[in-house]
Order: structure tokens, then sequence, then C-alpha cells
């Protein structure tokens, strides 16, 4: 029996399917009509560089979301993993050493931050709301806490590599991005894990009758989710060479908003990895292109969130 | 109401309908899901608008553009999903949008309103407490409490559907009683029911819609449970059980002396090859054995053997491991990931099997789907359409798909058949009766009496968490499993 789609849902559909990226192009015709520099080869690495810390972070975020949660911590977590990785930087230890040491310390903290989340999501069954709230708060002290509310800095310059180095001219944490948004790809649309996390997210009482592992899935995105924070945070670290206890700020909004932006369902379920990436370029060429034109950032948080809201009634118009 | 008609895209869901409903009396609306039915009582009760059509109500042209409008002319609606706020109290939903105020304050008097509940509810002969919370609440009471609301407003229509989906044997007959009191005081009653039963019991009129257009209407004395399944079906049915001759295997399952929560000391038996059904009052421990079976709870003492071997499921996973399947009772809340399409829901609980190193085969899946679609004869445009868009019938067969996927040995059925179509039924009675066939232990959890004895082999039947009995299929009548699931004896009831 084969039902036909009438054609207004079959254009929604389009729309729906393809609207973000046609937001996309049309932002990015205006900006390069407005601004000469804005589409060049430069500019557009420079978009992705700055793009890359929000958006490595808004992939573990998509898995966290598509489960019907949410990870407030992310921001705190930018700050707490670099100031812990730049601290292990100041031993006095060969760089060859202190390095991997660092890297070591700041994943570290990223997974310990994810299952703490994740055990409170799944044994004491708090709202992961709640739980990531205060966990942002907890992270957020740590940092000043561990700092002093002073930054760390003064340690080896080969560190700032990672974050402001080039291979082949394209921005290190530009490539370390792609490489995420690759294996979160491949790991949701791929894998029984990735389908487990649309199925938990979907129904957990069904997933669970289903034979799916629901407290383990859990757990695995509140890591997921730590673990790619502590990597944007030791890359927010090497960018300004240096710890800072107050990084990352406000990060969750913007995390958040681009995996919205990308479609993502609030209520679970729903979402793609490749709506992530488009809805954090989306904020990312925006910014970007308001910059070029000088436009002060008081007028820059309303226009972001002017967008961000009209980005998400276009895609509740799809739902219709 | 006449030549009602309503286009959606694509559909036409209701095309040129006519509906006469005279007062004190109970017509009968039949037709297969899909036929139009609930269409017809939205646009009755304004919430959706007809494209052309005329609704009179004595003799008057009337024109709904919102529940509202309709409530105030007089017509009540009894949805089949309830639509009561849980976490307010019984007052409190009766009365909503009526609350009775402290003369002209803005504050609610809810001295007045729980004495205007209480009033509604005695009339019903209910005793509920106004200040229950409707989530404490069974979903009989939670029912009455609708009819009480519909009621609290001065009523002289009320549509009715699907009321008798969630009740046991014993509340429905509290729900008839009602309705003969509404008759005796002029009310017209629309009552909606997929229970044929019922409609022989308390309609007075019935009308038959299938694919949106009007098919039969008469006096329900006029007709009978063939000729109604005839115009709902559009064809003549066989028979409404099929039955087949099953060889009883060997044993499959045996419980011996469970107790968990209300279950009692359960001793039981399965055999591959035979149709065990259950039966029992609502609450009687069928579902909570069957999700202990399932390892979806836990045990207090007791054993299971799967095959002569104990075993001891902690988990679904485990359960499903072992070989056995859970169809769960309400299959849109605890069967199927609605968001997920019949391919993916399909595979869901055996993805091992389509699994190529790390990833998924797609193409594995896809033959995997579209063979079990093909077997099952799932009515799906594709394998990837979301199983929200499917009717009740064929999202059971996506459930039933999977656990065949996961090639149980063992299947509980738990209401399989609730509001799905007579046609559909049909088809998954067949499939049991195959799966028995094939060796497969099957159990079906069922309220549906004559369902149940129409494809058991023999039936199990339980009251308050006690196995009171198991009848053989020679044995076994309508009256013998009522006095058991009551808690009665068979000896002194017959002897």
């Amino acid at each position: 029996m084969v039902e036909q789609l009438p054609r207004s849902k079959k254009i929604k559909t389009i729309i729906g399917e393809f609207g973000i990226t046609i937001a996309l192009l049309a932002e990015i015709a205006l900006f390069s009509s407005l601004s000469p520099y804005f589409f060049t080869a430069d500019n557009i690495l420079n978009v992705t560089l700055q793009t890359s810390i929000t958006a490595i972070i808004a992939a573990g975020m998509t898995f966290v979301i598509i489960t019907a949660g949410i990870d407030l911590s992310v921001g705190a977590m930018v700050a707490f993993s670099g100031v812990i990785a730049t601290s292990v930087l100041k031993l006095d230890l060969p760089f060859s050493i202190s390095f991997p040491l660092a890297l070591l310390a700041g994943l570290a903290v990223g997974i310990f931050s994810g299952s703490l989340a994740g055990l409170f999501v799944t044994r004491f069954n708090i709202t992961p709301f709640i739980v990531t709230l205060s966990l942002m708060t907890i992270w957020r002290g740590s940092s000043y806490m561990y700092t002093d509310g002073r930054p760390i800095w003064g340690f080896p310059e080969e560190f700032s590599f990672l974050g402001s180095g080039r291979v082949f001219g394209i921005p290190i944490p530009t490539i370390i991005m792609i490489c995420v948004y690759i294996v979160a790809y491949t790991i949701l649309k791929h894998t029984k894990f990735g389908r487990y996390v649309y199925a938990v997210g979907g129904n957990k009482e069904a997933a669970r009758l289903a034979g799916i592992n629901v407290n383990r899935t859990l757990l695995s995105v509140y890591i997921i989710s730590g673990v790619l924070s502590a990597i944007s945070g030791i890359l927010l670290a090497s960018r300004m060479n240096s710890g800072q206890p107050n990084a990352g700020l406000m990060y969750e909004m913007d995390v958040i908003a681009a995996v919205v932006v990308g479609s993502t369902s609030l209520f679970g379920g729903r979402g793609t990895i490749v709506g992530t990436f488009l809805g954090a370029m989306l904020i990312g060429i925006l910014r970007n292109g308001l910059n070029l034109l000088n436009v002060g950032s008081y007028v820059q948080m309303v226009v972001l969130g002017v967008v961000i809201l009209f980005a998400v009634l276009l895609d509740q118009m799809r739902m219709k | 109401m006449q030549n009602i008609r309503k286009q959606y895209p694509g559909v036409l869901a209701l095309s040129d309908v006519n509906f006469d409903l005279r007062a004190g009396e109970v017509h009968c609306l039949l037709g297969e899901n899909g036929a139009g039915k609930s269409t017809l009582m939205k646009v009755l009760s304004g919430a959706i608008k007809k494209d052309s059509g005329v609704i009179l109500i004595d003799g008057n042209e009337v024109d709904f553009h919102s529940p509202a409008d309709s409530q105030k002319a007089g017509i009540g609606m009894i949805y089949q999903d309830f639509k009561l706020v849980p976490e307010l109290s019984v007052a409190e939903n009766i009365l909503l949008g009526n609350e009775p105020t402290k003369g002209k304050s803005p504050f609610v008097d809810y001295k007045k309103m729980n004495d205007i509940a209480r009033a509604s509810l005695a009339q019903l002969g209910e005793e509920i407490s106004p200040t229950a919370i409707i989530s404490s609440l069974s979903v009989a009471k939670r029912q009455i409490v609708e009819i009480a609301k519909a009621l609290s407003k001065k009523v002289r229509i009320i549509a009715m559907d699907e009321p008798s989906a969630a009740l046991t044997e014993n509340e429905l007959k509290n729900l008839f009683a009602v309705i003969k009191k509404l008759k005796q005081d002029g009310v017209g009653i629309i009552y909606i029911s997929h229970r044929l039963e019922e409609i022989f019991e308390i309609g007075d009129r019935l009308t038959v819609l299938r694919d949106g257009k009007f098919i039969h209407s008469c006096n329900v004395a006029e007709s009978d449970r063939r000729s109604l399944v005839g115009w709902m079906v559009g064809r003549e049915l066989e028979q409404e059980y099929p039955k087949i001759e099953l060889k009883r295997g060997e044993e499959i399952l045996r419980i011996e002396n469970l107790n968990a929560g209300i279950l009692k000391d359960i001793n039981l038996n399965v055999y591959r090859g035979e149709i065990l059904g259950f039966s029992g009052l609502v609450g009687a421990g069928r579902s909570e054995l069957a999700r202990i079976i399932f390892g979806a709870d836990r045990k207090e003492s007791g054993s299971i053997y799967l095959e002569g071997k104990e075993i001891y499921p902690k988990s679904p996973r485990e359960a499903i491991d072992l070989g056995i399947g859970l169809l769960t009772e309400d299959r849109n809340k605890y069967g199927l990931i609605m968001q997920m399409n019949v391919r993916e829901n399909i595979s869901l609980s055996n993805l091992h099997d389509v699994v190529k190193g790390l990833f998924i085969n797609r193409s594995k899946e896809n033959s995997v789907a579209d063979k079990f679609t093909n077997d099952l004869r799932i009515k799906t445009p594709s394998i990837e359409q979301e199983v929200k868009n499917l009717s009740g019938g064929n999202r059971q067969k996506v459930v039933l798909a999977r656990w065949l996927f996961t090639k149980s040995k063992l299947l509980i059925f738990d209401e399989p058949t609730v509001g799905i179509d007579v046609g559909v039924k049909y088809e998954i009675y067949n499939l049991i009766n195959q799966l028995a066939k094939d060796g497969i232990g099957v159990i079906v959890i069922s309220s549906d009496l004559p369902e149940l004895l129409g494809i058991s082999d023999r039936v199990a039947v339980m009251c308050e968490g006690k196995l009171t009995g198991v009848l053989s299929r020679s044995e076994a009548t309508q009256e013998k499993i009522m006095t058991l699931a009551t808690g009665g004896n068979l000896e002194t009831a017959h002897g």
C-alpha cells in the first residue's frame, strides 16, 4: 500500500532537510556581497578555526541531546580541563613527557566528569539538567580554586602548536574538528551504539524491553560529551597559550544552539551530526560576518538570538 | 449529520457520510481503524472542520468552530486516550475550565468544586474521592471521571470512543449501567467499540463506516456478528478465530513456586507447539508474570526453567539471548520506538546479526526488514517509513517481526489485538497459529474472552496474583474462566 505524500508536505520536507543548508548558503552569499574579504580562503579557514572549539563540543552534545538529555557542564569543563592540562605542563619535566601527560590529565578530567554525570543520571535517576547544572558550577569553581583565579602561563612554547599550528595551511583545530565529526557521524549512523542512542532517546522503557542496556548507553554519551569538552579545553588553552579559569564561559549556550539549529530534537530520538555541523557553522559564520562588518558585540548577541529563534521556527514548520 | 465530507491531504477521510442520533438511544458506530469513526466524531465536536455537509441538532443547523462551541450545545466527548490532567485532583479535572469561584473573586471555591464533583460522581454510582489525584487512580476509575466530566456539563449527546478498551468485565458492567441511566435521562449516546459483543449488549442501532464511506445502518436486533464483520471488512470472513490442530511438543517453559510482588506460588508448564491463553482481571498479575519471565522485573523466590534448564534472566537482554520475546501490552509506549522506521524497529533487538565488524551492514539489514515486511504482510509504503505512521495492526506486526528476528523460542503476547481491526486481528491469529505450529511456545495474555477461547489450546486463569486454574480447550467456557478469575471455585459453582 503506497501512500503518496501530498505536495505541500513534500515541499516542507525538502525545506526541512535542506533548510539549514539554504540558510547557510544565503548567509554566505549575503556576507560575500557585503564584505570582499569574507569569501577568501584565509577567512574561511579562519571561521573554521574560530568555530572548531564549540563545534567539537557540539558533536558530543548531539549524542546527549538525542538521548533526551542535556549537558550544561561543557563550558566549565573547557576551563577545568584547560587549567589541569596547563598545570601539568608547568611541572619540571621535559616537554616530551609533560605534553602527553598534560593531554592525558585533561582527557581524564573529561572522562571523570562525564562518568559522574552519567552515574547520577542513571543510578540515581536525577534529571540531566540538574546534574550537569551542578557539575557546571562545581567545575567552574574548581577551576578558580585550583588557579586561585589567575591564569596559568609560562609553559613551553611548543604547546601552542596544537591550537595555533597549521598543517598544509589548515589550522590544527580545524583538522581535529573534521576528524571528530567524521568519527561521530560514523558512530551515530553506522554502529549498534549509535542506533541505541536514538532508541534510548526515542523511548527509554521500550528500548530497555528491546534488550538495550539503557544505563550503559546514557553513561557513554555523557563520557563522550566530557571527553570532547576536554579536547576543546586543551585546544583553547593552547591557542591562548594559557590555562584560563574563566575560559569557555557560556559555551554551553553556543553549543546547545548549534545542536538545536541543526534540527536535533530536545525531546530526544531525533538529530544528526551533519545538522549539528551545519548549525555550528551557521552560528560561526554569522559571528565572523558581523565582525567583518564591524557590528558591535551587543548587536551581535541580539542578531544571534533572532537567527536561532527563526532557525528553530523553520524546523517546527517541517514537523507539522 | 448529513453528507459530511472531510478531505485530508491525500485521503478522503469522510465521503458524504450520514449519521443520525435519537434522544435516549445508544447508537453504535462501527468500522475498522481508519474507517472514519474518529474523524466523524471530531467533526461533531468541532475539533476539526468539515469541508461540506451539515450538522443539525433538533432540526437546527449548527456550526462548531471549536470543542468549546459543541460543549455549549450539549455535546460531550469521551476520547480513547484520556484528556485528563494526571497531576490534578478528580474535582479539578471534572470542572477544568468551569471552576466555581468565590462570588465574583478570581479565587477558586474548592468546597463547592468538590461538592459538584461528588454529585456528578454519585450520579454514576461511583465512590471516588473528589480530592484524589488522577494519577493515583486505576484506568477504570479514570474512565468514570472522564464520563463525570462530560456529564458535569449538561450533555444531551455523549460520544464514547472505545470506552471499554481498558476496562475489565466488572467495570464494563458498571459502565453499561451508567449508559442505561443516561438513556433513561434522554441522553443520546454514540458508542464506538471494536468489541462486537458489547454492541449486542448495549446498542440500539448501529452504523457501519468503511474507508470513510457510509456502509450500513440498522437496528442492532436486525444484525448478527457475521453480517457486522462482513460490513466492516467488506468481505466475508470464514470464521473470526481461525484454529488449527496443533501437536503439543516437549516442555519449553516450567515455572516452579514463583513468588514476586503480588504473585504467589505460581506453578506452570508451557509446551512447544501450543498456545497457552492467560486470563484474569486487570491487576491479576498476568503482565507481572510475563515481565518476570522476560527479565524486566525480578522474582523473589522460585525457579524458571527454559527447555529443562534453570534460567535467571536479570534483564530483558538476557531473556532475549535465551530466546524469550515479549510483545508488551501497550505497544506504542513499551514496544516501539516511534521516531524510528520499520527497518530500525525490526532489527533493534538483534543488531548483532546485521553487524559486520564494527558497523551495521545496511544491505543485510534491508533484506531482513524486507523479508519480514513481506512474510508478515506489513502494510507500509517502505521499510523506511516511521512506525508512527502505521496502523495499530501493522505496528503490532513490526513488533512481532522484531521477535521473530531474534529467533525466539518462547513468545509472550500481552493483549496482542487491543485496538486492532477485525481483518488484521484475523491475520495476527493466523500468525500466532503458525508460530505455534513451527514449534515456538506461545503465551497469549488477553482480556478478550471470546478471543482467548477461540485461539488457545489451554487457558490459565489468574486471580489476585495466584494461578487459580488451567483449563483445556474442551473444558474452557466463559463462565468457568470468569469463576476462576474472580476467585470462585469451579466445584461449588457448577457442582
